[in-house]
């Protein structure tokens, strides 16, 4: 758990680095969720008070979108395309498989830590899918059995 | 020896980066001096790795590579994925590169191979121009927005430009969420230059000084290569005290596409939808005069000025003037990016260009403008490629993207994805999309388990969403709902369980 002190001196040049910028509340929160690999509840109120919002407006933004998570993920993410295109090529099972294989369900974090299991809507590789992303890595015409190798590896 | 591996996102996907790493290996080991070069994809993703040596001045193609088929390229004998001359292959001949002629030619990141390919020409075209010049040759050129809207961006330039503001902005959509296209991202990737180019004289044309590119977060690559590009772009004067931009990320959220969500979005706030009117052109980005575009639109810029309009405008049909980077994808064999004049009927694109599904399987529909686009059964594959010739099918061109999809596709399950991606990604603004989008999930599950009273519903609410929505993710989810219905009704027709 951060302490207070520790966070806001960590906090600190992020704010500062952004100071200046117009609308620069969702880069601040990807470089908060980048150093700390998440979006601290207690960082809300501290960014809140420098854009000079409340603390509401900040937490409705963070949680608007997918990409900013509260908790910390496992040390492994791994992101299956659910698109359309995606589906013609047998996402669904990839899917199934991949869950069955790691014991998750979406947006589970396994109990050791290991992998996240997310889905996504699109990785724009729509001609080689179905299309997975392991920990910012792309994977085309993915398959299971890869795709767990890498998050076990 | 020149060697060519591209960046592309679906090039690394499959290997690319690799197979680079075992070029540069093989010829340290063979001592051979190798000029390696990372460019973008020419679009032929079912060939991805395509690998490029040149042979006495001529760029011959070598794909799908592995990294085992790299030490072959250094032997005399022919390679087993030998190719020929890339620019003779027929997917290359059949095209009209105007808006993707350097992408998978050009070092993305060379500024130089950029103007020694005819890049910064418009540009410098344009700066001994009048603003009401550029605004009236990019309208005469007949462009429309090529992110799906369609709204001629002559028109929107002129409304910013004569727009009083001591500040306007010029703000690409990049956010380019829908399934089945990556054109955006592949000439982000492939020659970010263009799209800067297009950018800066936007600025030129409405007196704006500050540009944003707002690209999507799962396109890691694209953010890379653009950001890197504004940077040399800035230090070789083309950005600067005139017009400068910045490059934002967005964080995961489908409706951001929408340019008021964007701008929303761009401000540090929820990506919600705003009602318009104010449109965006006079009140948008922090209130003030904006132009938002889509990366393909701006990026098609430089060449209309370069070449002028008339030359952009003699290609196409109808309305639909120029050409459009189709995107072809889903169960496809020969899939990727494919820019062509407009007119090509549906059928030749699917048949002819795409051949067919990926299975081997009968091409059971297509689905043409992403996720809120219709879905177009064989019956109507004579359909010519154009904005109002789509919509007079109750279908839309969109992004120009194409999903193909066999005939073990169920579409009723297809349908109800649309309600469930419109159900997950709704701002939660209006309410027709915000809860029809779930009683649709709950109207097409009762449809599954044979429960046929359920369709004169599923009808009216997609009647109601499409009417009611503020924008087009609520407006538009009844276009795949109501086009399966309509196109494919037997798979509607479910027998109640076995259970029952």
């Amino acid at each position: 758990m951060l302490d207070s002190a520790d966070l806001e001196s960590r906090l600190q040049p992020i704010l500062d680095a952004h100071r200046g910028m117009e609308g620069s509340l969702l880069p601040i929160l990807h470089a908060v969720q980048e150093a700390f690999g998440h979006v601290p509840e207690a960082a809300l109120p501290m960014i809140a008070a420098d854009l000079g919002i409340s603390k509401a407006e900040a937490h409705g933004v963070m949680t608007f979108y997918h990409d900013f998570r509260a908790r910390p993920a496992g040390r492994h993410v791994l992101k299956l395309c659910r698109a359309e295109a995606c589906q013609t090529m047998g996402a669904d099972a990839l899917a199934d498989a991949v869950k069955a294989k790691l014991g998750l369900d979406w947006h589970e974090t396994s109990a050791d830590g290991a992998v996240t299991l997310e889905p996504v809507f699109c990785l724009g590789l729509c001609a080689c899918g179905p299309a997975a992303m392991v920990d910012g890595q792309l994977v085309g015409r993915a398959g299971a059995d890869a795709l767990v190798a890498k998050v076990k590896a | 020896m020149k060697i060519w591996v591209p960046l592309d996102s679906a090039a690394v996907a499959l290997g690319a980066d690799e197979v680079a790493a075992a070029i540069q290996a093989e010829a340290t080991r063979r001592g051979v001096t190798v000029t390696l070069v990372r460019n973008g994809s020419r679009g032929m993703v079912w060939l991805e790795p395509l690998v490029e040596v040149e042979v006495d001045g001529i760029r011959h193609g070598f794909g799908p590579m592995t990294a085992a088929d790299v030490p072959a390229l250094f032997d005399a004998a022919t390679h087993p994925k030998a190719l020929g001359p890339v620019e003779e292959l027929d997917w290359m001949k059949g095209q009209t590169r105007l808006t993707f002629a350097r992408v998978g030619v050009i070092d993305p990141l060379s500024l130089d191979d950029y103007r020694a390919h005819g890049g910064l020409a418009g540009l410098d075209r344009a700066k001994a121009m009048t603003k009401a010049q550029i605004v009236a040759e990019v309208t005469d050129s007949g462009l429309r927005g090529r992110g799906g809207a369609g709204f001629p961006t002559g028109i929107k330039w002129k409304t910013v430009s004569e727009a009083p503001g001591d500040r306007k902005y010029i703000v690409c959509n990049a956010d380019e969420g829908d399934s089945a296209t990556f054109a955006d991202r592949m000439l982000m990737e492939g020659d970010p230059f263009c799209l800067i180019e297009g950018m800066a004289i936007a600025g030129l044309a409405c007196g704006a000084t500050k540009g944003y590119v707002y690209i999507r977060s799962e396109y890691p690559v694209a953010i890379r290569i653009m950001s890197e590009a504004v940077r040399i772009a800035r230090a070789a004067g083309v950005l600067g005290a005139d017009f400068d931009m910045e490059i934002r990320v967005g964080a995961g959220a489908y409706v951001c596409g929408e340019e008021t969500s964007l701008l929303n979005s761009l401000e540090g706030k929820r990506g919600v939808v705003r009602a318009k009117p104010p449109l965006p052109a006079l009140q948008g980005f922090m209130g003030r005069p904006t132009v938002v575009n889509n990366v393909i639109s701006l990026a098609s810029v430089p060449v209309i000025l370069a070449k002028g309009a008339a030359h952009y405008k003699d290609f196409g049909l109808g309305r639909s003037r120029g050409t459009i980077p189709l995107q072809i994808a889903g169960n496809v064999r020969f899939g990727g990016l494919y820019e062509v004049a407009f007119g090509l009927t549906l059928g030749q694109i699917v048949n002819d260009i795409a051949g067919g599904t990926a299975s081997g399987r009968p091409v059971k529909a297509v689905q043409v403008g992403g996720p809120l686009g219709a879905w177009f059964p064989p019956a109507l594959f004579d359909t010519p490629f154009g904005y109002e010739e789509f919509g007079a099918k109750d279908g839309l061109i969109g992004h120009a993207g194409l999903t193909l999809a066999d005939d073990s596709t169920d579409m009723l399950q297809m349908a109800r994805f649309a309600m469930e991606f419109c159900a997950i990604e709704s701002c939660g603004k209006c309410t027709p999309c915000r809860i029809g989008s779930t009683r649709g999930v709950e109207t097409l599950d009762r449809l599954a388990r044979g429960d046929a009273s359920a369709l004169p519903i599923l009808t009216d609410l997609c009647n109601t969403m499409k009417l009611g929505s503020l924008c087009a993710l609520g407006g538009f989810t009844p276009y795949p709902v109501m086009s399966a219905l309509t196109h494919f009704p037997d798979d509607f027709a479910r027998a109640k369980e076995a259970a029952e």
